[in-house]
């Protein structure tokens, strides 16, 4: 296969991959985001504590962290299904992307939340803030360049599920890779897309690390370690 | 302003169980600054905690500014809207600042008026006036990071006053400055109670602090107050713990054993009256001084003498009169010999 034959199917499998991952992300976000916080609040000492709430929520979570991504990829087909009306192509794996990166964010929500000084919450309550005011005002903002932090993992380990979806008929740079890299021999097809792929997460990786770094860039802990280095 | 009835916080971890406050009454008045000093675990926060319900007290109550607010609904992390209302009118300051890192000293200002719902208009010029009067004026826009430990708790202090409250509480404000510091951020205190009436309730586990600032102190161990009062009678009362902490004298001699060892208390303008010439003028006897000092305490200057009188509780109970009738706080020291008390 020559450069030229190669670019479109890479164009459209990039655009598809994007797409997946972008959707995937947005929902995760949605959901995954709202349940981390839950976590924390109904945790005993939280504001909203709720043993039953924490307990269950939390199992959910921890089902869905540990079923493998393949596993889930076949299992979610009917309710694939009945979302998005088909199970094959990049529309369909984003749903698969969502549901499995959903608890894993969460997590990662929940520890950077509960990084927040809990100082904050008691001072928020004391000017006489609500649990909204105090996940508004406090918690939120202060766990933001965590939070941001936490989601370039999450969009990260979502490429790599999309390419993994990708191997079942999910569209994708990851279908390329298996229909001319893997099924017709391409080599060198098949290095082009892992060296996109590759790309991809490192400029993820390196956005990610930037916006983190502007938004603690307040004097916090980051700018200490700056101060100290041009000392 | 603040009244405490009865107050007991008793917190359960599993089958153990803590007795953090044990029957607290607590009376603050308007516009004084009042401070409850004790050693660390003696419940001091907890108390603190409980006069803005961040901690339910197990029973007992709570009223302030007229406001019972044991009686309102809702519990410590989740106030009901009457709870949260009353606590906008309660100010309060941490030992470490609590200030949002993300926001800027400004915002951070501003936080408590965002809650209240005030535009933001007015909470910008609201902001600006408080940076002003805690003079910070100039590091409205710096981030909390960039700040020393004293300007953050100026910010603290400017974002407790921003619902114009009339109470102030202080847990250990001054606790994690240096002395330079605490010093100024004591004279802010002071200075806002002064200015705007503010009543200002603190906690420390620094005689200092007390002694710099307040109009009244209690004493706290093991979860009750074991004396209170305002410095004046404090110092005015021999047995007290806080007078002597406040003011030791440990290192003045005790005096000879047949003679008549009194301790002098003066405050105010008296402390300016030479009375140890005019009683040895006045009675002819021999005046041997012990041991003196003079400080500010609450603003006041304070002194306290220890003298010797030639013979025996009886033979001086007329100069000992004379003295008390210059307004003198006089209290007779149990002696060996002649067992006599005042
Ligand atoms: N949340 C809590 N759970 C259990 N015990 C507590 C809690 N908070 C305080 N205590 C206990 O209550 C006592 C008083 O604590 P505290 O009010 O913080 O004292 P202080 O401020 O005078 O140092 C201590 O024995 C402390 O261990
Ligand atoms: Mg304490």
């Amino acid at each position: 296969m020559t450069w030229d034959d190669m670019q479109p199917l890479l164009w459209t499998a990039t655009q598809e991959t994007f797409q997946m991952v972008g959707i995937a992300t947005l929902v995760t976000l949605l959901l995954g985001l709202p349940l981390g916080v839950l976590l924390v609040l109904t945790d005993q000492g939280g504001p909203l504590r709720n043993r039953v709430v924490n307990k269950v929520v939390g199992a959910i979570v921890n089902v869905g962290r540990s079923l493998p991504f393949v596993i889930l990829l076949v299992a979610l087909i009917p309710f694939t299904r009945w979302v998005v009306g088909t199970s094959i192509g990049w529309q369909a794996a984003t749903v698969p992307l969502a549901v499995g990166a959903i608890p894993f964010y969460a997590r990662l929500v929940e520890s950077a939340v509960r990084g927040v000084d809990r100082g904050l919450v008691e001072a928020v309550h004391a000017m006489g803030g609500s649990t909204w005011s105090v996940v508004r005002k406090a918690l939120l903002p202060e766990a933001l360049p965590a939070l941001v932090s936490a989601l370039t993992t999450t969009v990260i380990a979502l490429i790599g599920y999309s390419a993994m979806a990708g191997t079942v008929g999910g569209g994708g740079l990851g279908n390329l890779a298996i229909t001319y890299g893997y099924m017709r021999f391409e080599t060198n097809f098949m290095i082009v897309i892992v060296i996109e792929l590759v790309l991809l997460v490192a400029a993820v990786q390196l956005v990610g690390d930037l916006a983190g770094r502007r938004l603690s860039h307040r004097g916090g802990p980051a700018s200490l370690l700056a101060r100290l280095r041009r000392a | 302003m603040i009244t405490t009835k009865g107050l007991t916080k008793v917190y359960r971890a599993g089958d153990r169980q803590v007795t953090a406050l044990d029957g607290v009454d607590l009376h603050v008045r308007e516009g004084e600054v009042y401070g409850v000093v004790g050693t660390s675990g003696a419940g001091k926060s907890t108390l603190i905690r409980c006069v803005n319900m961040l901690e339910r007290p197990s029973s007992g109550t709570v009223t302030v500014d007229g406001l019972d607010l044991t009686a309102l609904p809702g519990g410590e992390h989740r106030a009901g809207r009457e709870l949260r209302e009353a606590r906008r009118r309660i100010g309060m300051v941490f030992q470490h600042f609590n200030l949002l890192s993300s926001r800027t000293v400004q915002q951070n200002v501003e936080l408590p008026l965002e809650i209240t719902g005030l535009d933001r208009h007015a909470r910008r010029r609201k902001a600006a006036e408080l940076l002003d009067l805690v003079g910070l004026a100039d590091k409205a826009r710096s981030y909390p990071g960039q700040l020393s430990g004293g300007q953050k708790q100026r910010v603290g202090i400017a974002r407790a006053l921003a619902g114009d409250p009339k109470v102030l509480l202080s847990d250990e404000a001054t606790s994690a400055l240096d002395p330079e510091t605490t010093r100024s951020i004591l004279r802010l205190l002071r200075d806002l109670n002064q200015q705007l009436g503010l009543t200002v309730l603190l906690i420390t586990h620094e005689m200092d602090v007390i002694k710099t600032v307040c109009d009244s102190a209690a004493l706290m161990r093991g979860g009750r107050i074991v004396e209170s009062g305002t410095l004046t009678d404090l110092l005015a009362d021999e047995r007290s713990e806080l007078a002597r902490e406040l003011f030791p004298l440990s290192e003045f001699g005790t005096g000879r054993p047949d003679a008549t060892v009194l301790e002098i208390t003066f405050q105010g303008d008296s402390s300016g009256r030479p009375f140890v010439s005019q009683l040895a003028r006045t009675y002819q006897i021999d005046v041997n001084i012990l041991g003196a000092a003079v400080e500010t305490v609450g603003g006041k200057l304070v002194g306290r003498m220890r003298v010797e009188l030639s013979g025996s509780h009886r033979d001086n109970v007329v100069p000992i009169g004379y003295l008390r009738e210059q307004g003198l706080q006089v209290d007779v020291l149990t002696n060996t010999v002649n067992g006599a008390v005042a």
